[in-house]
């Protein structure tokens, strides 16, 4: 088991022919993923080393039963693509584009929600996720993630930074400890996939025994995991926040990560997931020793 | 990115939002054309990105050309809660009845556009929201459906705006929605929005913050970005193409990925340092954006130390240990890199640093975050 993805998900490649579609989109395939196809509008009938494009996502869908989507389209084309694919029945879209307009955001979620329920979007501006041995979609390098053991215990991470979705992935395999899935839900204002959509999916999978959160300042969201977690997990979870010295007022980096009129500060953070009984690491190194005495605890 | 006030103003004028006609000026002599040209009374306003301007005395009323003269002279160069004030807006002063307040924000936790509206305007909408929350309405509005007149009159009478002024600000809800959703604002905000003696609503101020990833289709916001105000290092990071934000501290940070960055920030703080940068140089992490960033952090007279924190994920550590090998030949550096690099092939790219030909005086290397941040904090007293 795993959450949203396994070895069964068959994965198209929306804008595979371009550079970052074309690099990403091999290096999940060179991972074991099923990547069945790739959607470039006027290109059909070309292939990517073996692998057929297809002039839109309906057409991929027919010719391969594609149920999973991964996006690498410049932030113009990006909520079109998005909703392509949730018109043509595509389940589950990873978007990774970086630069897309909230306003825009905003709408393409409204939209998947009113007509398109069924299908969940990751991202955008995410890492992709990866269940370690069956599915890696997305920009994370697969090397780093610790195979899970069928006997347990694994871990599964939930991330909102790219970077230290890496590190956190990194941490736990220099403990030896298996992942299960690891999703990064991106650092944007409108995220399609929430921390609260990923515990539920953790809390649910046998094969998840325990769960790290990375949550950054800026929103909510990690105030709603929290009330989410004092309700719903009862599984051990260690967490990190990162922007505990970030100066009000300024983006860093990501477009969601902002402390604004004092509110989304990471303190605030902290303390809400502590009630929940999460224990806190003021670093990521210690959110994973964290982690690995829960594990230890759990064998 | 925020606009100052006057720039708010014209941005609204595009969508019709009523405004008093008026003139930017940068120097005392301007300020009193401007004000010839706007009909006396006249109100002479400080602009700059920081709240409270007009208990910081930078907002005053000038009734002649000598008031004008003498106001502007004192506002100009007037700093304001550490913003200098380098321009000043002069326009008609307007006789105000009554003060509301309007803004439209996206609320992330609902992930729809949030109308917030009240009678009681012209004071910190926060100290509204304290004293008596009732007396604001909150109103979501579906991205896709978004805001009809006859929801804004609703959202009008439940905010209790008087009989007389429904028409008027209902109309102006609509127009600054439009200005919000089409304009790419992450925020809109008119405080205070006024009623006039004659029944006119009007727009007395303009807090307008804009969606940088929507810069592709506003070509026009070119001139906006002109006027930002960044310090030099900031500047030259911009032409640099880096994500910059300049800090206090005396650590120079370079780390690749937003997260990370901030986090080693954190870091450098929980040992008891200070950072004086936030940086990202993005994934690639290559000789060129390392070289750039190393130029960058160079430029700040306020650095002792410097921290590379890389961790390697599809970029190879010894990709990056090349890259910094390189940068480092490049740049004449006045303060000494700790580097923590972690990571895919993270053990290649030590050896490579290690094997460089750079003395330990220059670079030195540390296997964890942690043990990094200690080293780079200690130099750096």
């Amino acid at each position: 088991m795993a959450i949203f993805v396994d070895q069964n998900t068959k994965v198209i490649v929306q804008g595979l022919t371009g550079g970052q579609g074309r690099f990403h989109g091999l290096r999940n395939k060179a991972y074991g993923t099923q990547i069945v196809g790739g959607v470039t509008p006027g290109k059909s009938g070309q292939d990517v080393e073996g692998i057929p494009v297809f002039d839109s996502v309906e057409d991929a869908v027919k010719a391969t039963g594609a149920t999973a989507s991964f996006i690498a389209v410049p932030p113009k084309a990006a909520p079109a693509a998005i909703l392509e694919a949730a018109r043509a029945g595509i389940g589950f879209v990873v978007c990774i584009t970086e630069g897309i307009p909230a306003q825009d955001e905003a709408r393409v979620f409204a939209t998947l929600q009113r007509d398109f329920p069924a299908t969940r979007l990751l991202g955008p501006n995410c890492p992709g996720i990866i269940s370690p041995g069956k599915c890696n979609i997305g920009i994370t390098a697969g090397e780093i993630a610790q195979l899970p053991t069928a006997s347990g215990p694994n871990v599964g991470i939930v991330s909102r930074s790219g970077t230290l979705t890496y590190q956190a992935l990194y941490e736990l395999k220099q403990q030896g400890i298996g992942v299960s899935t690891c999703v990064g839900i991106g650092g944007d204002p409108v995220p399609g996939t929430s921390f609260v959509d990923c515990l539920a999916e953790f809390q649910a999978d046998p094969e998840t025994h325990a769960i790290i959160m990375i949550g950054e300042i800026g929103g909510s969201a990690e105030e709603e995991a929290a009330e989410f977690i004092t309700n719903h997990v009862t599984k051990p979870m260690s967490a990190y926040i990162a922007g505990v010295t970030a100066p009000a007022g300024k983006k860093m980096g990501h477009a969601g990560a902002i402390v604004s009129g004092g509110k989304g500060t990471a303190q605030g953070k902290m303390d809400a997931l502590r009630m929940a009984g999460v224990k806190i690491g003021l670093n990521p190194t210690e959110a994973g020793s964290l982690m690995a005495e829960i594990v230890n605890n759990l064998r | 990115m925020d606009l100052f006030e006057y720039q708010g103003k014209q941005y609204f004028a595009k969508y019709n939002i009523p405004v008093s006609a008026g003139g930017v000026a940068h120097t005392v002599d301007e300020a009193v054309a401007e004000a010839e040209k706007a009909v006396y009374p006249v109100v002479v306003k400080a602009q700059v990105q920081v709240g409270g301007r007009g208990k910081a005395g930078g907002i005053k009323l000038a009734t002649n050309a000598d008031e004008v003269r003498l106001h502007a002279g004192n506002i100009l160069g007037m700093d304001i809660k550490g913003h200098v004030v380098k321009r000043v807006w002069i326009e008609h002063a307007s006789d105000i009845a009554e003060e509301y307040y309007a803004s439209f924000t996206l609320d992330r936790a609902a992930k729809q556009h949030l109308l917030m509206l009240s009678a009681q305007g012209g004071v910190e909408i926060e100290d509204v929201a304290a004293k008596d929350p009732t007396a604001i309405v909150k109103l979501h509005i579906n991205p896709i459906v978004g805001l009809s007149l006859a929801t804004a009159r609703q959202a009008s009478i439940d905010a209790k705006i008087p009989e007389k002024a429904l028409d008027g600000v209902a109309d102006m809800l609509v127009k600054l929605y439009e200005c919000f959703t089409k304009g790419d604002c992450d925020l809109a905000e008119i405080n205070p929005l006024i009623l006039k003696p004659t029944g006119e609503v009007h727009a007395l101020d303009a807090k307008v913050s804009l969606d940088s990833n929507a810069a592709f289709r506003h070509p026009e916001w070119e001139e906006y970005a002109a006027t930002e105000e960044l310090d030099a290092r900031e500047q030259l990071a911009r032409e640099k193409n880096l994500q910059y934000i300049g800090l206090d501290g005396t650590v120079g940070i370079i780390a690749n990925g937003a997260g990370l960055a901030m986090s080693t920030l954190d870091v450098v703080n929980q040992v008891g340092g200070s950072a004086a940068n936030f940086l990202d140089i993005g994934g690639g992490a290559n000789a060129e954006m390392m070289t750039a960033a190393l130029e960058v952090i160079n430029s700040d007279a306020k650095v002792k130390s410097i921290f590379i924190n890389i961790f390697g994920g599809i970029t190879r550590g010894e990709e990056v240990a090349k890259g910094i090998v390189e940068a480092v030949k490049r740049v004449t550096l006045r303060a000494p890199i700790v580097i923590r690099l972690d990571g895919t092939n993270a053990e290649e790219g030590r050896k490579i640093l290690a094997e460089a030909g750079i003395p330990d005086s220059q670079l030195t290397s540390r296997p964890t975050m942690l043990e990094a941040a200690r080293a780079a904090v200690a130099l750096a007293k």
